[in-house]
């Protein structure tokens, strides 16, 4: 079906992104691992819309980009502040929140 | 009902003045203490101001009717209105409440209690004001009881702070006995508002659908009542903790207690019990009279076995509330006529003898009657005075105290509403014996404190200079001083105006208590 | 019937309220002002008595101009109604030659003074015979006794107090005289109590002397329970009666008119008038309340002089003559012939009597005398002889004053301030012949010596009762009558005649051992201070040796002394003058009931609408039948014996014999002249036991102090004490505690177990969870990502395979 290709290129997307968020070590590549993971989630949002013939979907994949800059930006600006201070951005190396 | 509206402002304007004098006192620091002095003083003087402005408006002619009445919602949620009132019988209690104020007011300007902080004293004693006026004039139960336990607290502290070397007991007791007997009594306004119907507190309502409740429910409603009011008057055998309280407690508030406290159960009596319930009155009646009659034989007997000046008074008050509760329980005119004239009369006499204590108590440092002797040598004023407050105390007619104990006995030969005449006329009997042992308990205490001659342990210093340095020998003993003047002698004047002219009080109570009795009479079958 | 008389009234007798009053402002100023007057306020006293006295003069000539002009009005002047229905073996007395039968319409005027139960109630004035008797005696023994007291206590630390004190006690006296009601009568009562206290413990520096006004004040309360017990039984008994006829049950008018009227319950009457007899034998030191009274000598002799012989302690004989109508249908005196007054007063009459042979304090034996002479004013008032009553109190006030101001006038100049007749007097009637002179006449008067006063009042008590039917109490007081001659002998002996001892002899003894070892004695300043000793030396010298006293002792001793014969006159039937019946004597005659209006002018102001007045009426028989209807009674009428020497006799003849044997016996004892019953006490052992009994005062005193005072002061107050301290606060204190250690329970088991057990176990069980689960906070942002989606996989897995 049509539709099911989207879905199919969102679970791609998706699994791409999982994958990147739990095997990488590097913090840039983990947030733009989150990025793909929350652009397949558009995809689907969009996919969703378009067969529904509705236009909330579409208002959330908006709402979901604005969010998805605003975290990069955040993210981005902690990866700098923590490279600046230990001069790596290995994640394995970051273990001070544990419990 | 009728009621009169006009000058309504005056009792809302007089029950809360004393409360702008606490607000400018938060506002003085505490060190300041001439200033809280001041600022006592004027406030209770203003208050006693408006207090007088309405005893001037009050329309002695109807003085059955409540007057000043105002009557505006205040918690609509219970049906409990702000609804104020004053007739013949809260007048004369109310504005005595103001000038006992006042007068104790003064006599802390140089009697200060030991214990030093007039600022919290003087702000508490205010408070204390606005609760006592606020009782006399509440036509509402909750409004009564609200007023009724604003009283509490300020004398809780007043003896627990200010109090002599018990004072934590005498005030732990006297604050845990009276809110026993307030919850009590508070489980009663509730069960009588329910019975009536849940539809207001106000005392007009009440006392009319309350009429109508059942025999059996008055009777256990009115135990209640009984018991919350009975412990504050006190009466036999609810009367322990005043003893503790009054010797503990500082000068003023021993003065204060005893001269508008304990009015506050006979007043609640009189004034709710008694026209609320008419049948559970009249079934309760005997037990009230019978208890009162005990108290005023055994509060003497304590009188007898006292080794301490302060307390010997303390008891009398058991027996002098006695002859009051026993003309309360005539339920006849005579008699409740009587009983607040009593209250009156006692209030000042039994108020003028505790600040008599209050400064021997500051110029020997003991009150121990054996060792007191000769104070007419070393203080002739003061000992003349006490003579005076003792002989009416005991009743001697011409005197205030006489027209609350003779009319109270008299009462009893004849009570109302078919009680039981054979236990009443023994009773009066055995209250005129009261009239005998309060003779010699008195008596008895003038004669080993006044006569005679100074005990050499305090003779013969306070002329020599050399011995003013020793502040327990003497050093401190001199006669009245003219700030004890100006405090006393209001006292020893209305003692004997009262006395002289008693139609003075009882113009005004009479018509209110007549009407009173017929309320109560239409409400027994 | 007789026709409307018109009684004439007058501004004294319409304003005879003043005469109280003044003394009462008198009070006020002396105490104010008193110290800082020239004289220390003696003079405002004296000042307000001798108002007072002129205004008393004045209501009394308007009174007896009033009872003229009853009599006149009623026809019946000199003809002399007869008097019915003796009941003794005497035949029929009737009044020769009396005045009219009118009733004579008190002067009443009242005020409001207090209201309760809608009744209004007054303070005012009842002015009839009696009271004007009364006010006039009061308050001429008043003046006479505070001119007595500027020398007698002059110099002394509280003159002024004395002074005031003495003016209050005159006022309390007027007001319970002419009182209007009861409550007034009450007023008087108990202001007279008060300053009976404040004079007997004028020299409160002894303890003996505050004993004694304790003592006093005390014993006289016990009697006062009767006074308001009876008040009130009388007012609900009178009060229905009396609001139908316009009054209230304090009026003692309607108090009268109710007991006559015959609608009076007997037993409420009945016990009215027992309690209210209770208040009189307190007051009037009747058996057994009369211990008070001896050692009321306490006080300075002015006091004993004023108090306790003529004025306060004659308040409760007083008492019963007013309120007659009461007591006479209460006790039924006309219908029987023993009664509770009558058997009081002839005890006591005897056996004050007897102990008065044993004192040596002369004011001691003067005490008793008066005692036993209040007994023969009940007795003839509990025999239906009113009269002679009432005239015995006038007569007995002016001869007992007297004796008590000789006894004073004795210490002052003669016997160095001791009152011991043994140890200080003797042979003094060549040193005070004055004094000694009053004394003998007074002496006379009260053994009742034909042609003194007392014989024509005390002799016609013992009359009427034989005639009345009271026999045993005729005997009684025939036997009071020689041993009053008696006792009165022996202490004129003793101060007059024989051997000058002790102070009388010029013997000046060390002051301070006389202090001490005279318990009673009456110094004029106990205080051993710098005061004591200054007046002793300054105005008469006492190291001189007894001397005759200044003009202000002995100008009143002789007025007292000259009426102590004259008064007598005014009701001597030995001569037959009877003004004193006429004039004092209530009527009883019935008066007609005219409804309330009254047009006598004085009674619009008042508070209250007077009786009826009085309009005319002459029944036969108030006291003997009810009134008729539409009429009233205001008196019992009352029988009269007639006098005869040869009824005299048996009393003469008695007095004589006591005399003669007591001086014999004077003269044997204390005279060193041998008969056989000196030294009788020490040889017969009944003798010794008698003379035991009666210096112990029959024990009375110790019953009193020892057993009654003694165990309520101790046993039973503490007892009672006790009971509150253990038992009342011990069941508070108790519950306290118990409420204490209920809640220590509930905390260590309950609160600290249960329920904050179960709060820590929460504490432990998520502390450990936490520790289990610390492993997997690794802090590693990978890991985490992994369990996230792990756990969203696991939860996807379960949506589909459950299919929600």
């Amino acid at each position: 079906m049509y539709a099911a290709n989207f879905l199919l290129l969102g679970a791609v997307l998706f699994s791409i992104g999982v994958f990147g968020v739990i095997a990488r070590r590097n913090a840039v590549m983990v947030l733009m691992s989150i990025e793909l993971i929350l652009n397949a989630v558009n995809i689907n949002l969009i996919a969703f819309a378009l067969m529904n013939d509705s236009a909330e979907g579409h208002v959330f994949a908006l709402y979901v980009i604005a969010v998805a800059a605003a975290e990069v930006g955040v993210g981005l600006a902690m990866v700098l502040m923590i490279y600046r201070n230990r001069r790596s951005i290995a994640l394995d190396e970051l273990s001070e929140m544990r419990g | 009902m009728q009621t009169l509206t006009n000058d309504n402002w005056l009792l809302t304007v007089g029950t809360f003045l004393p409360l702008v004098g606490v607000a400018l006192m938060m506002f003085v620091p505490a060190s300041d203490e001439r200033a809280h002095k001041q600022i006592g003083i004027v406030t209770s003087a203003a208050t006693l101001a408006v207090g007088i402005w309405t005893l001037l408006r009050f329309d002695f002619d109807q003085s059955e009717k409540l007057q000043f009445f105002v009557d505006s919602e205040w918690i609509t949620v219970i049906h409990s209105n702000y609804t104020i009132g004053l007739d013949g019988i809260s007048l004369p209690l109310y504005v005595l409440s103001m000038a006992v104020t006042l007068l104790v007011m003064i006599y802390t300007w140089d009697n200060m209690p030991d214990a030093g902080n007039p600022k919290s004293f003087i702000m508490l004693m205010l408070v204390l004001q606005v609760g006592m006026a606020g009782s006399f004039i509440a036509q509402d139960l909750i409004l009564f009881f609200v007023f009724f336990e604003v009283v509490l607290l300020p004398m809780y502290f007043m003896i627990g702070v200010w109090g002599g070397e018990d004072r934590q007991y005498a005030s732990l007791k006297f604050f845990l006995y009276t809110m026993f007997g307030s919850a009590l009594m508070l489980v009663a306004f509730l069960a009588l508002f329910f019975q009536t119907g849940a539809e207001s507190f106000s005392f007009h309502h009440l006392a009319e659908a309350g009429a109508l409740i059942d025999r059996d429910v008055q009777v256990w409603i009115f135990a209640g009542m009984f018991i919350g009011f009975a412990v504050k008057v006190p009466m036999f055998p609810f009367h322990t903790w005043l003893p503790d309280a009054h010797t503990q407690a500082p000068t003023q508030g021993s003065v204060i207690l005893a001269a508008i406290l304990l009015k506050l159960g006979t007043y609640g009596f009189v004034r709710i019990a008694i026209p609320m319930l008419p049948q559970g009155a009249k079934a309760w009646a005997p037990v009230i009279g019978i208890l009162a009659v005990i108290g005023i034989i055994y509060g003497a007997l304590g009188c007898l076995a006292q080794t301490d000046m302060k307390r010997l008074i303390a008891f009398s008050s058991v027996a002098h509330m006695g002859f009051v509760m026993l003309g309360i329980s005539t339920l006849t005119e005579f008699g409740i006529n009587a009983a607040l004239f009593g209250m009156v009369a006692h209030g000042l006499i039994t108020g003028m003898l505790f600040f008599l204590a209050g400064s021997v108590k500051h110029r020997y440092h003991t009150l121990e009657i054996n060792r007191l002797s000769g104070m007419l040598i070393q203080m002739p004023r003061l000992g003349w005075i006490l003579g005076f407050a003792a002989m009416a105390s005991l009743g001697l007619p011409g005197l205030a105290g006489f027209w609350g104990e003779f009319p109270a006995i008299l009462s009893a030969y004849n009570p109302n509403f078919g009680l039981d005449v054979t236990l009443y006329r023994t009773l009066m009997v055995i209250a005129a014996l009261g009239t005998v042992l309060a003779a010699a308990y008195l008596l008895w205490l003038y004669q080993r404190t006044a006569f005679g001659r100074p005990n050499p342990e305090f003779a013969g210093t306070h002329s020599v200079g050399a011995a003013a340095a020793d502040d327990h020998h003497g050093a401190d003993i001199h006669d009245v001083t003219p700030i004890e003047w100006i405090a006393w002698t209001p006292f020893l004047i209305a003692i004997v105006v009262f006395g002289v002219y008693p139609q003075l009080m009882f113009g005004v109570m009479d018509p209110a208590v007549t009407a009173l009795v017929e309320r109560v009479g239409a409400g027994i079958p | 019937m007789m026709l409307a008389a018109s009684a004439s009234t007058g501004w004294f007798l319409e304003n005879a309220f003043l005469i109280p009053l003044i003394p009462a402002i008198g009070f006020a100023i002396i105490i104010g002002f008193g110290r800082r007057l020239p004289k220390g306020g003696s003079e405002v006293g004296i000042a307000s008595m001798a108002l007072s006295l002129a205004i008393a003069i004045g209501a009394t000539v308007q009174w007896i101009q009033r009872v003229g002009s009853v009599d006149e009005g009623s026809g019946e002047h000199a003809l002399g109604g007869v008097f019915g229905f003796a009941r003794s073996v005497f035949p029929t007395a009737t009044e020769g030659g009396h005045g009219g039968e009118a009733y004579v319409e008190p002067v009443i005027r009242s005020w409001t003074w207090w209201q309760s139960g809608g009744l209004e109630f007054g303070l005012g004035q009842h002015i009839d015979g009696l009271a004007v008797m009364l006010l006039l005696l009061v308050a001429f023994i008043s003046l006479l006794v505070q001119i007595f007291s500027t020398e007698y206590v002059a110099g002394d630390r509280r003159y002024t107090h004395f002074f005031a004190a003495l003016t209050l006690f005159s006022a309390g006296m007027l007001v319970m005289v002419l009182a209007e009601n009861m409550i007034q009568l009450i007023l008087g009562w108990e202001i007279m109590g008060l300053c009976s206290f404040m004079l007997i413990g004028h020299w409160w520096e002894e303890e003996a002397n505050s004993r004694a006004a304790l003592k006093a004040f005390f014993t006289v309360r016990v009697g006062d329970m009767g006074l308001l017990v009876g008040t009130a039984v009388i007012f609900f008994g009178a009060n229905q009666w009396a609001v139908e006829n316009g009054s209230n049950g304090f009026s003692i008018q309607a108090i009268s008119g109710w007991a006559m009227s015959g609608e009076a319950s007997t037993s409420v009457l009945f016990w009215g008038a027992v309690a209210l007899f209770i208040a009189c034998i307190g007051k009037s030191g009747q058996f057994p309340l009369h211990t008070w009274l001896p050692d009321a000598m306490a006080g300075p002799t002015p006091v004993s002089s004023l108090l306790h012989s003529s004025t306060m302690v004659v308040a409760g004989v007083f008492l019963v003559a007013r309120l007659y109508p009461v007591f006479y249908t209460g006790f039924d005196i006309g219908g029987t012939n023993v009664n509770l007054i009558a058997v009081i007063g002839a005890i006591t009459i005897v056996i004050a009597a007897a102990l008065a042979f044993v004192q040596n304090d002369i004011k001691k034996v003067l005490a008793y005398s008066t005692v036993s002479q209040l007994g023969y004013m009940m007795l003839g008032l509990g025999v239906g002889a009113w009269l002679p009553a009432v005239f015995h109190i006038f007569t007995h006030a002016f001869f007992k004053c007297c004796l008590f101001l000789a006894a004073g006038s004795i210490s002052h100049s003669g016997s160095h301030h001791s009152f011991d007749m043994k140890k200080d007097m003797g042979g003094l009637w060549r040193k005070m012949p004055i004094t000694a002179g009053s004394w003998m006449i007074s002496t006379a008067a009260l053994c009742g010596v034909p042609f003194f006063s007392g014989f024509f009042s005390k002799d016609e008590i013992i009359d009427n009762a034989h005639n009345n039917g009271y026999t045993f109490f005729y005997y009684v007081g025939l036997v009071g009558a020689a041993m009053t001659a008696a006792y009165m002998t022996r202490a004129t002996y003793l101060t007059f005649f024989g051997t000058a001892r002790g102070a009388a002899a010029g013997e000046h003894h060390d002051e301070h051992e006389a202090h001490d070892t005279a318990a009673h004695h009456d110094d004029h300043d106990a205080d051993h201070g710098a005061h004591g000793a200054d007046h002793h030396d300054d105005h008469h010298g006492a190291h001189a040796g007894p001397h005759e006293s200044p003009w202000r002792i002995t100008a009143p001793l002789v007025i007292l002394a000259a009426l102590a014969i004259g008064s007598g006159y005014l009701n001597a039937p030995a001569v037959g003058t009877h003004y004193f019946t006429d004039w004092v004597e209530p009527r009883g005659a019935a008066v007609e009931l005219d409804g309330y209006a009254s047009d006598e002018g004085h009674s619009e102001a008042l508070g209250l609408a007077a009786l009826p007045r009085a309009e005319e009426g002459y029944s036969e028989g108030c006291g003997y039948t009810d009134p008729s209807p539409g009429t009233v009674c205001y008196a019992p009428k009352l029988n009269h014996a007639e006098f005869s020497w040869g009824k005299a006799a048996p009393s003469i003849i008695l007095v004589a014999f006591g005399i003669g044997i007591s001086a014999w016996l004077s003269l044997g004892v204390f005279g060193g002249r041998r008969n056989p019953f000196v030294g009788l006490t020490r040889r017969f052992a009944p003798a010794r036991w008698i003379h035991t009994l009666l210096v112990r005062k029959y024990f009375l005193d110790d019953l009193y102090e020892r057993v009654i005072v003694r165990s309520v002061a101790h046993p039973i107050s503490k007892a009672a004490y006790w009971v509150n301290q253990n038992i009342l606060d011990g069941v508070v204190n108790g519950v306290g505690k118990s409420g204490r250690s209920a809640g220590d329970w509930v905390y260590r088991n309950v609160d600290q177990r249960v329920v904050d057990g179960a709060v820590k176990a929460s504490g432990v069980v998520a502390s450990e969870s936490g520790h289990a689960l610390q492993p997997i906070q690794s802090g590693r942002v990978n890991q985490y990502g992994a369990l996230l989606f792990g756990a969203a996989t696991v939860g996807a897995i379960l949506l589909i395979l459950l299919n929600i």
